[in-house]
């Protein structure tokens, strides 16, 4: 049986335009795998096949060998969670209602339960501030529960956007830019904390991590997959990616193009 | 206490054992609202012999509309769901509890707890009502959701005008209700009465409305207002959470309409017009979106603005004509006004007006001790 999440031969055309053609990987458990690719390559389109949010017209999915047809508000239940580009997080929540939130898959009180506030909805709660506040102190923002996510500065609510995502256990965690806004001293800490997630003691995930930002990549990856014009054009270790022609021209090559632009 | 807070490290990771500040909602929450329930009951009874019998049934009143403000809150200010067919669901409850007392009476059933069952059967009507257009208002968003419940509130009215064989047209149908039982003495004010089985009724429905908002679900209500996209990935069914805010919401606003009815012992199209659903918005609004307090100002005002503007008429000395339209237009206009200096001077109402230095006070307090 093939562990973990595998897509095989992926393909999602929009109107004319092919978004993702034939793509195939597989994200075993315990490894972080990373996708890159310059812009629109088809990176949020795979993470949406992923998510459900894009039916693919094509290809198909399997979790841990069985089918996957996957519906953005069953993920977490398949042990899946995801962040999103630029937190996405509940404005009118505290920090700590965001995780509480992300943890929504593991919480059992029933509707009637909660309109008579029996003993049973009010030990549910405390179990999931618990379990909330548990993981804020894992990623060290504790001290912010209380607060309004706006408040607080971008790297702190990225991490708060990690503890909603962690909160619901997931054996998977797919990762949507979570460098974008963040400085140099921020990213040194979140690729520790990736590279840390699979080897917890606690609830380990893999990862599929999908970054513009090639340090961050190439430091916390075991996997690479390389997307350009929705085709996989190479696949290998961070090393092996750095050295393959296609990639540079591709990729890098697009990257510094753009660059001299602007 | 604060000693173990002094030696937890200043940032960074703090101590399971100090992280307290949450642990004050460690209580039982329906302990902490049935206190809270009993207190306003006393508080209520307290008063009502207090009061003479006009306010006494103006306070009636304010807790009918409790209900429907109450609702309309929870699905408007938590859930993010604009309903400008609140009135509608309304006068669904109040036509509910107008037949079933009816019923009860031609059958000759005459007891205390006929008017319960009537109530309950209301509640239960609107709330099949609200999961009829709750469906279809989890499908819709912002301008079309706000077109669709605006449509309820023209047809609902238009019904019962129109299938008046039934509805009885304007004149609408009498509601006949009970006396108060005699164990209260021969002499005891009907009026009083009234605000003690509405204000029952409206505590009961705010107790549970309370348990709701604080329980995981009034979390997800939230979740899903702020971000659709980030609740569903986190696990939550956007369309089920929104039905099931309509439905609860449905469900208290029938009970508003329905105590509404039992008040004036009658329930006619005019009572649940268009822009009573219009008030029961600007009401939340200018009372504090998404609090169940702002409710109760909100609730206030609805029958407080009618009773002031008709003061200042009969004291400015108009001719009847003109007294006549500023008495049916002012109100609105007031609103209006009312309306637009919150959104102004404060969007959190009044209620964000009211706790801003409690909560300035807290926040200082807690700083102050760690």
């Amino acid at each position: 049986m093939e562990q973990g999440l595998a897509l095989h031969h992926i393909g999602v055309r929009f109107g004319g335009l092919t978004a993702l053609d034939d793509v195939s990987l597989r994200v075993p458990p315990g490894a972080v795998v990373g996708v890159i690719g310059p812009n629109g390559a088809g990176k949020t389109t795979l993470f949406n096949v992923i998510c459900g949010f894009v039916v693919p017209d094509s290809g198909s999915l399997s979790l841990d060998g069985a089918p996957l047809r996957p519906r953005p508000h069953r993920l977490t239940r398949l042990g899946v969670a995801r962040t999103l580009q630029g937190t996405g997080l509940f404005a009118g929540l505290t920090v700590l209602e965001n995780v509480m939130a992300g943890a929504t898959c593991t919480a059992r009180a029933g509707f009637l339960s909660a309109l008579f506030a029996l003993p049973g909805s009010d030990r549910d709660e405390r179990r999931l501030r618990r379990h909330a506040l548990d993981i804020l102190d894992d990623l060290g923002i504790a001290g912010h529960a209380d607060a309004a996510p706006g408040t607080l500065p971008f790297a702190v609510r990225q991490r708060v956007a990690l503890a909603r995502a962690l909160a619901a256990r997931p054996r998977l965690l797919l990762l949507d830019e979570p460098a974008g806004g963040l400085g140099d001293t921020d990213i040194a800490e979140l690729a520790e904390l990736i590279r840390q997630l699979p080897r917890r003691d606690t609830h380990p995930c893999a990862v599929l991590l999908v970054e513009h930002h090639m340090d961050l990549v190439m430091s916390v990856c075991d996997e690479i997959v390389v997307l350009d014009f929705g085709r996989v054009i190479a696949t290998g270790t961070p090393d092996e990616i750095r050295d393959a022609p296609a990639v540079a021209d591709a990729y890098l090559g697009a990257a510094v193009d753009e660059e001299t632009v602007a | 206490m604060s000693a173990t807070r002094a030696a937890a490290p200043p940032a960074g990771r703090v101590a399971p054992d100090t992280r307290a500040g949450h642990d004050e909602r460690g209580g039982s929450t329906l302990l902490r609202h049935l206190a809270l329930t009993t207190a306003a009951a006393i508080l209520l009874v307290a008063v009502s012999h207090g009061l003479e019998p006009f306010r006494t049934f103006q306070l009636a009143t304010v807790a009918a509309y409790l209900c429907a403000t109450a609702g309309l809150t929870v699905l408007t200010g938590l859930n993010g769901q604009l309903s400008l067919g609140h009135g509608a669901l309304m006068a669904t409850g109040a036509y509910t509890v107008a037949f079933c007392q009816r019923a009860f009476l031609d059958r000759s059933i005459v007891a205390g707890w006929t008017l319960a069952v009537s109530l309950l059967v209301a509640v239960l009507v609107t709330v099949v009502i609200g999961a009829v257009i709750g469906v279809a208002a989890a499908r819709l968003r912002g301008p079309y959701l706000a077109g669709v419940t605006l449509a309820v509130a023209i047809v609902v009215p238009a019904l019962t005008v129109t299938f008046d064989g039934v509805f009885n047209g304007e004149q609408g149908l009498s509601v006949p209700v009970e006396p108060p039982p005699a164990a209260l003495g021969p002499y005891f004010p009907y009026e009083r009465w009234q605000l003690w089985v509405t204000g029952a009724a409206t505590l009961l429905a705010l107790l549970l409305l309370g348990n709701l908002v604080r329980s995981r679900f009034g979390r997800t209500f939230r979740a899903v207002r702020d971000d659709e996209v980030a609740a569903r990935l986190a696990g939550i069914h956007v369309a089920r959470t929104q039905v099931l805010a309509f439905v609860v919401s449905a469900g208290a606003a029938g009970l508003g309409g329905a105590l509404l009815a039992v008040l004036a012992q009658s329930a006619s199209p005019g009572a649940f017009s268009l822009t009573l659903s219009l008030f029961l918005v600007m009401a939340v609004v200018i009372g504090g979106l998404g609090s169940l307090a702002g409710a109760v100002w909100g609730a206030v005002l609805l029958v407080a603005l009618p009773d002031l503007t008709h003061t200042l008429t009969e004291s400015l000395a108009l001719p009847p004509a003109v007294a006549q339209r500023m008495e049916g237009n002012l109100p609105l206009a007031l609103f209006g006004i009312a309306l637009v200096v919150v959104m102004i001077a404060a969007p959190g109402g009044v209620q964000g007006l009211l706790s801003r230095p409690g909560r300035v006070l807290r926040v200082r307090w807690r700083t102050r001790r760690s």
